[in-house]
């Protein structure tokens, strides 16, 4: 509970004596390369073969003559957009970015450079933190949108290259029973994962004490705890928007 | 003038200063000496205020830091420069980057103000061809000069140094002396530098504070030092050989 309690004061600093906008500004430009440009491309591998990999599966079940082969194109969309492309997406962005972020603030901490700018009267968290999450909450829905459409190409590739299904009936399978309002479902579980990775990496980050090894358990306590933010998150969304 | 009168500081029930009072003089040098645990760091903190004191004190040129308002306290901090024992150089930005940082997040300088200034602060410390190189491609003691070039940017009134020469060769170390010395001068700053380095001590000790368990054991300059009664300052001056020859009858 004191834990809890530390992250959401954490989250107060980050909105008190704030910089200047164009400070952010900047700041924000880089941590979005850092967060978002810099993971497109595992994104884009990692989605990619979930969605080869769907597709072939969904069709070594669908072995009834009574379903038609299009329905695994549906499948493979449906799955793509309401789960895989954001969570597991996410998961992934929770390894990659969550432990760089508390790697690079506890190396910052340890190293002083923290202390550095709250005796020139920068208040570090913000400074520090805020692009951060600004960066992780708009970048993070680029990339899911990304990690869906490659999902569902690499579900096209692998199922039209093996003789799964036909190129037509995979186009007439993820064009059947389109619900437009998943695709926004699908952006607002990202924005929300992103929140939660970044903030909480932070927090794991910025309270780091003592030297490299402990950086190192940040780092890991930071992946750790928002894989299982990410988790209780998607269920209480799906709960709540579906 | 830095005042600090009867500051104590306590974790979790072991008090690690037990009210310390000193004067800090402008335009001088002031060492706070002591073992390693004593009390010097926790010190340094609570006086640029990183660590808050649990009593007493702490007056920039009569303003109590602790019990100011906000934006007094902000003022007090853009008056104060500081270099941290390993530089705490921003590992993403040039050396000259890292010197311009206060100039760009504090104030509203136009371009050719600060790259003078910058230009001037790296001339100041002998590091004007190594604006381009980052952090990690520089030695320990440039990254010292670095920090003392960050530091005097914002034209400090006073200068904090902790360690300024731990892990630097003998004669590094008494050049970043020598610096500080004469920055300290030149702009009529006061200035704290945290050691246990005897051979700064009495290179640059015009006001040295020995700290023991917490407390302030003895004040007064390197002229006096090796000559006082106090057995725990003997203690700690003459564990250096090449001051042992000096030491009063039965210490050596």
């Amino acid at each position: 509970m004191v834990t809890i309690g530390k992250y959401f004061v954490f989250l107060g600093y980050l909105f008190t004596r704030r910089e200047k906008l164009s400070v952010y500004w900047r700041r924000f430009m880089e941590e979005a390369v850092n967060i978002g440009v810099n993971s497109v491309f595992i994104v884009s591998i990692v989605s990619t073969f979930i969605g080869a990999v769907s597709c072939i599966q969904t069709a070594y079940n669908l072995v009834s003559p009574f379903i038609p082969v299009s329905t695994v194109a549906l499948i493979v969309r449906d799955m793509e957009i309401l789960e895989l492309a954001p969570t597991i997406t996410c998961i992934v962005l929770a390894g990659k970015v969550g432990s760089n972020i508390a790697g690079e603030l506890g190396t910052m901490r340890i190293t002083e450079q923290v202390d550095a700018l709250e005796v020139m009267g920068i208040n570090s968290a913000s400074y520090l933190v805020l692009p951060k999450v600004v960066a992780a909450m708009v970048t993070f829905p680029m990339l899911v949108i990304l990690a869906a459409f490659l999902g569902i190409l690499g579900g096209y590739l692998a199922g039209t290259l093996t003789g799964v299904i036909t190129p037509k009936d995979y186009v007439l399978g993820i064009r059947d029973a389109f619900v437009p309002y998943n695709i926004f479902f699908m952006c607002v579980k990202p924005f929300v994962f992103g929140f939660l990775i970044s903030t909480i990496s932070s927090y794991q980050g910025y309270y780091t004490k003592g030297g490299a090894l402990e950086v190192g358990q940040s780092s890991t306590q930071a992946v750790t705890n928002s894989c299982i933010a990410i988790l209780v998150a998607d269920y209480l969304l799906a709960q709540l928007f579906l | 003038m830095i005042e600090l009168k009867d500051v104590a500081k306590a974790f979790n029930g072991n008090e690690v200063l037990k009210g310390v009072s000193a004067t800090l003089k402008k335009g001088e040098t002031n060492l706070i000496i002591g073992g390693s645990g004593t009390g010097k760091s926790v010190l340094l903190k609570c006086i640029i205020g990183l660590i808050k004191p649990d009593r007493g004190q702490i007056l920039y040129d009569g303003r109590d830091f602790y019990r100011c308002d906000d934006e007094e306290k902000q003022a007090i901090r853009r008056e104060m420069g500081v270099l941290f024992q390993g530089g705490a150089l921003f590992d993403s930005k040039t050396v000259e980057q890292n010197v311009r940082f206060p100039l760009d997040m504090l104030t509203n300088q136009s371009e050719a103000e600060k790259q003078e200034r910058v230009q001037f602060c790296l001339q100041r410390v002998g590091l004007e061809k190594a604006g381009d190189r980052m952090p990690s491609e520089i030695s320990g003691g440039m990254k010292k000069r670095v920090g003392i070039a960050r530091a005097i940017v914002m034209n400090p009134k006073y200068l904090f140094c902790d360690e300024p020469n731990s892990g630097l060769d003998p004669l590094t170390a008494v050049k970043i002396d020598e610096l500080i010395q004469e920055i300290t001068e030149e702009f009529q700053i006061t200035t704290l530098v945290i050691t246990h380095d005897m051979n700064s001590v009495m290179e640059i000790g015009k006001n040295v504070i020995f700290l023991y368990k917490g407390l302030k054991l003895w004040e007064g300059d390197n002229t006096t030092l090796t000559h006082t009664n106090v057995p725990e300052l003997n203690e700690f001056i003459f564990a250096n050989k090449l001051l042992r020859d000096q030491a009063p009858k039965g210490l050596s």
